[in-house]
């Protein structure tokens, strides 16, 4: 049998839950920006975007006029929230690097045992856009990583060691993908969760590296 | 203090040069000054070393300076974004070098070169192709790389609204690299989009201070950070 497990949208409302009140969280670009329309107003998130936008507001949707001065760093029109702010990139990076980020949301291509992240550069490629992400990932104070289990080819995506080229050492907490939620401690893959209808040993199968799945439980999705 | 220079955007380039390290402000299309970029263009420098975190947005920005031939190097943190296809092409065919840096530890060298400071230690990139060749410093068990601060020879800078003293306010996120590229270059010229008189600026609110700014040009310009989405 052949895991079907979580759409996007389950991946990203289920990583949205994780978020607690008051964090200061940055989304990066791709698949993350799926998990901010989950994400209960009520719990008065502070958004930080690379570009020095504090309590950026959600994505202005719909055709208009475009604010190029108010832009994601996906390059998208966004909104401010009241009591945002702006500040330049000196600062808006000092903010990611001196601890004051609760969360960064980041994609991945490859995720470690021992929390090493890729996300910047394919192997044997000339270069790659590295933007904020090793700032932020080093930085934050929690690393969660969305991503799909496996790759387009089947090969496992969380690895026992990298073989893509690291973006940081030792920063991923925890890994949501399409097959479970990933925790990472004292270098190893923890199943905390298992996506319904998916069975523990698929993920197992599907994951380049031992994974313990003593506590694993079923997770419960909004009806 | 004395007032600055207010000139058009031919004449605030007249003293660049070929060969010349150039920070131009933005992020994306937000902050960055179009027109002194496009006075660049028009004196057909070449040979430029471009600092900007990205390599240009389809055909405008630093893709158009990339289009007529200006640029020898670009120095950016996210060369590959899906709109900077004049870049990739050059690239490609090994027509334009490129130096990628994380984003913050392109801030933070500029800042550090408008500071006087040699460089600064930094976490990022421990372990990664972008410690290559570069001091692992250990402090307090932790390992930083020892990035060497930058400086320019030129910088273009975009602001929201200028006085005659050169005084910026930023608007937005136009802010970016704006304000610490402005601290470290040799000669800094500003587009703003409106110039105000001399006390109307809140000195509170004031972000770069006059003192670093050698020339403006003020291009009124309202529509321009604004567009219709398609």
């Amino acid at each position: 049998m052949t895991a079907t497990g979580l759409t996007l949208d389950q991946m990203a409302w289920r990583l949205a839950q994780e978020l607690e009140p008051d964090w200061v969280v940055n989304v990066g670009i791709g698949m993350p920006l799926a998990v901010v329309p989950f994400v209960d107003p009520a719990k008065d998130i502070i958004f930080h975007s690379e570009n020095g936008i504090i309590g950026m507001g959600p994505e202005l949707e719909g055709t208009g006029v475009v604010d190029n001065d108010l832009l994601s760093a996906g390059k998208r029109p966004v909104s401010l929230i009241p009591g945002g702010s702006f500040v330049h990139h000196a600062d808006s990076f000092a903010l990611a690097r001196g601890g004051r980020l609760d969360a960064a949301i980041l994609g991945a291509y490859q995720v470690a045992s021992n929390g090493d992240l890729a996300n910047w550069k394919l192997p044997g490629a000339r270069t790659g856009s590295i933007g904020g992400a090793m700032d932020i990932a080093i930085g934050a104070r929690r690393v969660l990583a969305i991503m799909t289990h496996k790759t387009r080819d089947g090969e496992p995506k969380l690895v026992e060691r990298l073989t893509y080229p690291p973006t940081a050492l030792g920063v991923v907490t925890k890994v949501f993908t399409d097959l479970g939620v990933i925790a990472i401690r004292e270098g190893r893959f923890i199943l905390e969760e298992v996506a319904p209808g998916v069975e523990v040993g698929e993920v197992s199968a599907a994951t380049g590296a031992e994974l313990c799945t003593e506590k694993t439980c079923i997770m419960s999705l909004p009806r | 203090m004395k007032p600055k220079r207010k000139t058009s955007a031919q004449e605030a380039v007249e003293r660049m040069h070929d060969d010349a390290v150039v920070f131009i402000g933005g992020f994306g299309r937000g902050g960055v000054p179009e027109n002194l970029i496009e006075a660049v263009c028009q004196k057909r420098l070449r040979g430029l070393t471009i600092v900007s975190n990205n390599a240009g947005t389809s055909s405008t920005g630093i893709a158009r300076l990339l289009e007529e031939g200006c640029v020898r190097k670009v120095v950016c943190s996210f060369p590959l974004a899906k709109e900077s296809v004049v870049f990739k092409g050059l690239y490609n065919k090994g027509l334009v070098d490129l130096e990628v840096v994380p984003q913050g530890t392109m801030a933070e060298r500029i800042r550090a070169g408008g500071a006087g400071l040699g460089g600064v230690l930094t976490p990022t990139g421990v372990g990664t192709d972008i410690a290559e060749g570069k001091q692992v410093i250990e402090l307090d068990g932790r390992n930083y790389l020892l990035e060497r601060a930058m400086r320019a020879d030129f910088a273009l800078v975009k602001a929201h609204k200028v006085d005659p003293m050169g005084n910026l306010v930023y608007r937005k996120a136009a802010r970016n690299f704006n304000p610490i590229m402005a601290m470290a270059a040799d000669w800094v010229m500003v587009e703003a989009t409106s110039e105000v008189a001399v006390g109307d600026l809140d000195p509170e609110a004031i972000v770069t201070p006059g003192v670093y700014v050698d020339a403006y040009v003020a291009i009124a310009s309202a529509g321009q950070s604004m567009e219709t989405a398609a």
